[in-house]
Parts: C-alpha cells; sequence; structure tokens
C-alpha cells in the first residue's frame, strides 16, 4: 500500500494519529499552543466516518472526566492540553490511576509557573515523571523529538496504556507542537465494537449482564489493608514497566568521552551540538530517554561506568537532571545547561555549557 | 398520619426489586438517600434495563450507591458526576445513564459540570439528593442551606449576607434550551414517594428518545444533619425547605 505521507504540525499530527489509530473518543479545552489538536478533529470530522466523538468540554477538569467516564466503558479516549489545563486535570488523573484505567493525555507544555508564557518549555517534566496528582502513582511518559514521533505516539501510547491498564502521557513541547515536518500516517485501524469490547475488557462498564458481577470503577477503598494491598499492585505494575518498558536513544555515544543527556526538541538541539563539539574534537554522546517514566536508569547507571562527565540540557530550571543523578549515583559529575521562560537553547550555547562546565 | 392510611393496600411493599442488594445500607435510619435508592432500583428493574444501564455515584453520603444498586457503575470525583456521564452515554448511546448527586456535589464544586451537561442537553438522568447539607463530612452548610439554618459552619444560623442565598439549581437549569424535563419531588409521605417514583420512570423513559436532559431533585431530609428525629425532620422539611424549594414540575417538555 502507498504510504500517506504529509507535511504537518506537530499538534496536527496527533490529531490525525488518534482518528488513525481508531481512537472513540476526545474530550478537550482550547488553550495555545495546542488548540490545533481539537481544532484539526473538528475540521476532520471522523464521528461521519470512523464515528469517534469528539467534544469541546466546558473545562479541563470536565474534560478529563469525560475521559474517565469513556475509559471505565473500555473505550480508547482522549484528552490534549497544555501546562495551566494539565493543572486542572491532575485530581482526574489521579482517579484514573486509581481506577486502572488506560487513556492518553497530551501536555503540550508551555513556560510557567502561573500563566507563564504560550512559548515552549519542559518545565512539566516532575509534574509528568512523579505523579502529578494526589497519591502514590506513575504515568507512563513518552517524550516526542519530530512530528513524526507526535504521530507514532499516539498509538504506542493507547497500546501500553491498555496493557497496563494506566493513563498513558505524551509530554511535549510547543516547538514540537507548531513545527511543520514530513510525517507518514498510519493506515486507517478499525475501532472495536461494542461486543468486542465487552470479550476483551471483562472490567469494562458495558451494562451488567445476568451471567456477570457488576463492574464498579472506582479509586475508594476506605479498607486500610485493602488499600494498602491496591497500593502494593499498583508498585508492582510500575516495576514491570521499569524493567520492560524504557525507551531511549543513543546517539555517537561509543567512542565518547561525555555524554549529553536530553529529551524531546532539546534532544534535537543536542544532537546539532554534538556534531558542533566533534568538529572540535570534543568526544561526546547524546542519550535521548524516550520514556521519561519508566526511566532509562540502567542505561545512564552503564554509561557512568565509561564516561567522563553528563550535562543535562533541559527547558527548565534542572528536572530531569535529578533523575540522571539517581542514576549515576556519584560515580561520575552531572551537570545542568537550561533556558527557561519559553527561551530554547542554542547548539552553541549547549557546546559552551559543556566546555564550561564538563569537559576537563 | 394515621396508621390505617400508611396500611392501604399501594403502601405495602410487597417484595423487594432483585436490583436492590442484601448489602446493609450506610445510611442514617431516617435518610431519604434510601428511599430513593429504591425508587430507582424498582424503575429500572420495571423498565428491564439493567443490563442496559450505566450510573454515576457522587462523593457524598451515596458514595457507595455501587454497593446497594446491582448494576455497572462509576464512581467520580466530587462534582464531576455529569462530567463523567457525558463521557459514557457519549460513548455508549444506547446504554441508559444517570448521575445521583448530592447538593454540594451537584450545586457547589460541580456547578460548571452541572450547567453545561444540562445546556448541552446530554441525554441522561440526573437525580439530586437536596438535602441542604452536607451530610457525609459532618454537616457543614450547603450552597442549598436555608436562611438562618443552622450548620457546623454556620453554627449561628447563614447569613446571607456573608455566605450568600440558597442556590435554586433546578430553577436555574429549567430555561436550558437542552433541557426537557426537571421537577422537585419529595419522599417523606407514600403520596410523595410515589409521585417521586412517577418522575424518576418519566426521566429514565425520556432517554429513549434523546430530546434532552432531565433532572429529577428530591428534597430531602437529613435528620442527623440537621440534628432531628426522623419524624421532626420530616415537617421541618414541609414548613421550611418546600417553601423555598416548592415540589411540582418545573419543565416538561
Ligand atoms: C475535591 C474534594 N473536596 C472535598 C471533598 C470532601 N467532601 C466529601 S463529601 C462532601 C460534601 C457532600 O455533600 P453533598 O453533596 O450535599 O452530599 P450528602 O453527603 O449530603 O449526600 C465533601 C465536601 C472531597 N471528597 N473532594
Amino acid at each position: 500500500m502507498k504510504e500517506d505521507i504529509r507535511l504537518l504540525k506537530g499538534n496536527e499530527a496527533i490529531a490525525m494519529a488518534a482518528i488513525r489509530c481508531g481512537c472513540d473518543g476526545y474530550f478537550g479545552y482550547p488553550i495555545t499552543p495546542q488548540s490545533e489538536i481539537m481544532e484539526t478533529l473538528m475540521a476532520e470530522q471522523p464521528w461521519e466516518d470512523t464515528g469517534m466523538v469528539v467534544l469541546q468540554a466546558e473545562s479541563e477538569v470536565a474534560a478529563i472526566n469525560m475521559v474517565y467516564g469513556g475509559a471505565g466503558c473500555g473505550k480508547k479516549v482522549m484528552t490534549s492540553s497544555s501546562s495551566p489545563g494539565i493543572s486542572l486535570k491532575q485530581e482526574g488523573i489521579s482517579y484514573i490511576a486509581g481506577a486502572e484505567l488506560p487513556c492518553l493525555i497530551v501536555n503540550v507544555v508551555r513556560g510557567g509557573p502561573g500563566l507563564g508564557t504560550i512559548q515552549p518549555s519542559q518545565a512539566d517534566y516532575f509534574q509528568a515523571v512523579k505523579g502529578g496528582g494526589h497519591g502514590d502513582y506513575k504515568l507512563i511518559v513518552l517524550a516526542p523529538n519530530s512530528v513524526q514521533e507526535m504521530a507514532d505516539f499516539v498509538d504506542l501510547g493507547f497500546e501500553l496504556g491498555f496493557k497496563y491498564r494506566n493513563p498513558v502521557m505524551i509530554l511535549s513541547d510547543g516547538i514540537i507542537g507548531q513545527m511543520m515536518e514530513r510525517v507518514v500516517l498510519p493506515p486507517q485501524k478499525k475501532r472495536l465494537t461494542e461486543a468486542e469490547i465487552e470479550e476483551k475488557y471483562l472490567w469494562a462498564t458495558t451494562g451488567k449482564k445476568n451471567n456477570r458481577k457488576q463492574n464498579v470503577i472506582t479509586s475508594l477503598e476506605l479498607d486500610s489493608e485493602s488499600m494498602e494491598a491496591n497500593n502494593l499492585r499498583f508498585q508492582e505494575k510500575y516495576q514491570v514497566m521499569q524493567e520492560e518498558e524504557v525507551r531511549y536513544e543513543e546517539y555517537m555515544s561509543d567512542d565518547a568521552d561525555y555524554m549529553l543527556v536530553a529529551f524531546g526538541s532539546c534532544a534535537r538541539i543536542c544532537h546539532k551540538a554534538v556534531e558542533l563539539a566533534r568538529e572540535q574534537g570534543i568526544k561526546v554522546g547524546l542519550l535521548r530517554p524516550i520514556t521519561l517514566f519508566p526511566f532509562p536508569k540502567k542505561q545512564i547507571a552503564e554509561l557512568a561506568e565509561n564516561k567522563k562527565g553528563f550535562l543535562t540540557v533541559e527547558m527548565n530550571a534542572g528536572q530531569m537532571v535529578e533523575d540522571v543523578r539517581l542514576a549515576v549515583c556519584g560515580k561520575k559529575p552531572v551537570e545542568f545547561f537550561g533556558r527557561l521562560g519559553g527561551i530554547v537553547p542554542t547548539p552553541d550555547e549547549v557546546l559552551e555549557a559543556l566546555k564550561t562546565k564538563v569537559v576537563q | 398520619m394515621d396508621i390505617k392510611e400508611i396500611m392501604k393496600p399501594e403502601n405495602q411493599v410487597k417484595a423487594k426489586s432483585k436490583l436492590l442488594t442484601d448489602v446493609p445500607m450506610h445510611y442514617c435510619p431516617g435518610c431519604s438517600h434510601g428511599v430513593v435508592h429504591k425508587l430507582i432500583a424498582e424503575v429500572i428493574e420495571e423498565m428491564g434495563i439493567q443490563e442496559n444501564t450505566v450510573a454515576v455515584s457522587p462523593v457524598g453520603c451515596a458514595v457507595f450507591a455501587y454497593n446497594y444498586i446491582d448494576i455497572d457503575w462509576h464512581e467520580a470525583a466530587h462534582g464531576r458526576a455529569p462530567a463523567v456521564a457525558t463521557g459514557i452515554k457519549r460513548l455508549q448511546p444506547d446504554k441508559f445513564v444517570f448521575t445521583y448527586q448530592g447538593d454540594g456535589d451537584l450545586a457547589a464544586i460541580g456547578t460548571a459540570e452541572t450547567i453545561h451537561a444540562c445546556n448541552r442537553g446530554e441525554n441522561f438522568t440526573i437525580i439530586f439528593i437536596n438535602n441542604g447539607i452536607y451530610g457525609m463530612t459532618g454537616g457543614q452548610m450547603a450552597p442549598t442551606t436555608l436562611e438562618g439554618m443552622k450548620t457546623s459552619t454556620s453554627p449561628q444560623g447563614r447569613d446571607v449576607s456573608m455566605a450568600g442565598f440558597p442556590l435554586k439549581i433546578a430553577d436555574m437549569v429549567a430555561p436550558l434550551d437542552g433541557m426537557r424535563y426537571v421537577t422537585r419531588q419529595s419522599v417523606h409521605t407514600p403520596t410523595a414517594v410515589r409521585k417521586a417514583k412517577k418522575a424518576i420512570r418519566k426521566a429514565f423513559e425520556n432517554q429513549k428518545d434523546n430530546k434532552g436532559g432531565s433532572l429529577v431533585e428530591i428534597v430531602s431530609t437529613c435528620n442527623a444533619g440537621w440534628k432531628m428525629t426522623p419524624a421532626k425532620a420530616n415537617e421541618w422539611l414541609v414548613d421550611n425547605m418546600f417553601p423555598a424549594y416548592p415540589i411540582g414540575d418545573l419543565k416538561n417538555v
């Protein structure tokens, strides 16, 4: 079959990929820099052909709770927003994690705190990977660095979400959301039928038939022993994710003396910085975590054995660097370089930071 | 009320709805929640829609409603039931969907979700238990608390200059074009119970032809929160709650 190649913004790619992967429903609320996701869905009118529901909610709070409702029915449902809106969704995300439901949440991050700026940022790293809302829970967090990955991670996100019955977040930023690139769109998948959902997802609220127990979607458990048991079950699940779902990419790390560590759009900048450094005879490599949770800590620990030092580059005040330091565990120096407030670091700045902070 | 009137044949309980489980209800004796649960179970059973119903329980005294009515349920975050129900109904339009919410849940923290679900004409049923107080958390003031009414957070009585006025949600949603049926009922006498059941049945039947939302407000007692005997609470309901929240249909189109 001929490939479906388009020139799309990252946000548009998310929308197109959602329709293509057989998503059942999208619920959102406008916020820059991600509004094209819902705009594209509304323009495409998927309800006419795949039957996908698209609804503009009255708030991000309502949108995530619509997702909670849809997800409990065993449907592939998603929402998207940017930082302030993602903060509003946190209670709902915690409920979804507590009720063990799959869903996809896209955060096209902008600079904060508060209303902040509409310019790109990675300042929501902690919120995404450390839980975000109340209680001990984790999201699976995917960090795309291209428009192609924006598209690909929609299907991957749903696959992982249903595999683990856990919410999945695509942690993107204003650069990836807004920039246009060539993207190969996946072929159209069929949405599951009601009968298929009933057969596949025995937990889903598809209506209590006589031969089964009632299904109740809840995160409530007042008995402490049972609540502890629930929590331990969640922790085991997160452990399995840590062992089986880590994804990352290395660039020129084999012969490198020093390593850059960066995710998302910062990894694109660091890619260029690696080339600039090598032109000057500095042997640098790049590790790009693709899953931010589970974090590639084993891989970083191994690199710490034979590299001389690390520079973590982020568009925030230094968040992922804490996880890099935990993985390196004091074996080698781990330095940080970041720009804040919506400023994007340049490859030259990264190279300069590498030379002054890491290279002896 | 005369015992002979209570013992009329039409008031006698012949059987418990098959949909009501044997789990002992945690509600205080005299509370309206249990009666409304029973009516909902009967309506679902009589309509034969148990296999096709998905309900949403609130945060409030009725949080465990799923333990008592044997259908599929979602337990929603405080106030978010109408948004959760929107997700369920939009994705399973052939199901009968209802939310069951208290006045704190529906008329305070969840006002936005309530108004917007009603305004969109979401094709589900909202059962709204208005007992004028936050029951579950120990009797604090609700948006529906009457002027001068004492609660744990208005110990001198609700001062409207400080706390605003009792919020009349049914009056607010009735004019919305998305709404088809808005009614206020109560369950303090056998006659009232029968009328309330009819209203709940109608609100469920309305889902069949998708012509807009239905909200059934049950003006209720919370004798524990009001610090009264059940009998006294029923009297207080008639004397004080009904003037502020008059019983009857607000909209039926
Ligand atoms: C976000 C959030 N805020 C507050 C609470 C605490 N809380 C639980 S129930 C409740 C009030 C319930 O009152 P109402 O809705 O009137 O129902 P009732 O208990 O009277 O039936 C509150 C404030 C909560 N669970 N979640």
